[in-house]
């Protein structure tokens, strides 16, 4: 555990060379030290993400999350996020902007002070099928963290929604090329227990290099500390399996 | 002539305001994952103006429940005779379709 660390807002270039804004957090050491790409959830950088960043520094590691939103503003980031949201997923972060701005931020954070080089990414919720993503379409990153990732699967169509079903990110799994863990909820609605088998059977299929932890009892963000959906014990578990495996592919 | 008749309910959630009186022309309603209010899912409405910045927002997080009621003191707020009227008459009736859906 760190006792220091130093907290900034800082800018990087992310997709298309364009320079968003990031909230960032470092131990202050003299050890190499393994970098972490956290990746909000649908409100926004909000203050519990920004908790995460602070967690990952006080373990050891350089972290940044980027703010996904950015180009919606400027403003206080929850009005951003939410003129961000009232346009939709697609507008608001398609895929091809967020797997640029990770990449942009893997390199800033490789780029930071006594950097060892590697780094991680992970994602909550719509961060965390971004960072499935990111496992097989950012080949800069070393290794990827899906928490309860929404719409990995493709949707069926749903007449109660507006718009198309969500396509899904699975059909990207053939070119994962890193180890990925999954943290899910056995009360989870998206991803439901069947559509993680079925995820677990395709990374299987493709001998991908995997390790899903499921918990009975929570449902959906069970890490939020803030939310009725926490789950004490489940979440300081979950915690532990995502720094034991940080330790084992950034270290 | 002055109604002086307000509905009155409990309700649970979390607001975001402005310091002063701001002109809105549109609202974005979803049933969500909330920034602030203490809940897994709320519904969400964001009174703005999309011309004026992202910074002209009234924003208010209700718990479903609360939602409700709100929906319940509107209606019944809606029954006075002066919005009768009003309505009645089309008065500040928006032109053009209003409605719209994004995902």
């Amino acid at each position: 555990m760190k006792e220091g660390m130093i907290v900034e807002v800082v800018g990087f270039e992310g997709y298309e060379d364009t320079v968003i804004e990031g909230y960032l957090a470092r131990p202050v050491t003299a050890g190499p030290t393994p970098g972490v790409v956290v990746l909000h959830h649908a409100p926004g950088l909000d203050p519990w993400c920004k908790e995460v960043v602070r967690r990952f520094a006080s373990r050891g590691y350089t972290a940044v999350a980027p703010h996904l939103y950015h180009r919606r503003g400027p403003g206080h980031w929850a009005d951003v996020a939410a003129a961000a949201r009232a346009e939709g997923l697609a507008k608001a972060m398609p895929n091809d902007q967020v797997m640029g701005d990770i990449a942009g931020a893997a390199a800033y954070v490789r780029a930071q002070p006594g950097a060892n080089g590697r780094v991680g990414v992970i994602g909550f919720c719509s961060g965390g099928r971004q960072a499935f993503l990111a496992a097989c379409d950012v080949p800069s990153l070393d290794a990827a963290v899906d928490c309860w990732g929404g719409s990995v699967l493709p949707q069926p169509p749903d007449p109660g929604r507006p718009g198309p079903a969500p396509k899904g990110v699975i059909h990207r799994a053939p070119d994962m090329a890193m180890p990925l863990l999954g943290i899910f909820g056995n009360d989870d609605l998206n991803p439901a227990p069947e559509q993680v088998d079925e995820i677990e059977r395709v990374l299987t299929k493709h001998g991908k290099s995997f390790e899903f932890f499921r918990y009975d009892g929570a449902g959906h963000a069970f890490f939020a500390s803030d939310k009725p959906n926490y789950r004490q014990e489940q979440a300081v578990d979950g915690w532990e399996r995502v720094f034991e495996f940080y330790n084992e592919h950034l270290r | 002539m002055c109604t002086w008749m307000t509905e009155q309910i409990g309700i649970a959630g979390a607001a975001r305001g402005v310091p002063d009186w701001l002109k809105v022309t549109r609202a974005n309603v979803f049933y969500d994952h909330p920034v602030s209010a203490p809940f897994d899912h709320a519904l969400i409405i964001d009174f703005v103006n999309p011309d004026a910045g992202v910074g002209a927002r009234v924003g208010i997080e209700l718990s479903a429940a609360s939602a409700w009621e709100l929906v319940r003191a509107i209606t019944a707020a809606l029954e006075s005779p002066e919005a009768q009227a009003d309505l009645a008459a089309e008065r500040h009736v928006l032109p053009g379709p209003e409605h719209e859906t994004v995902s």
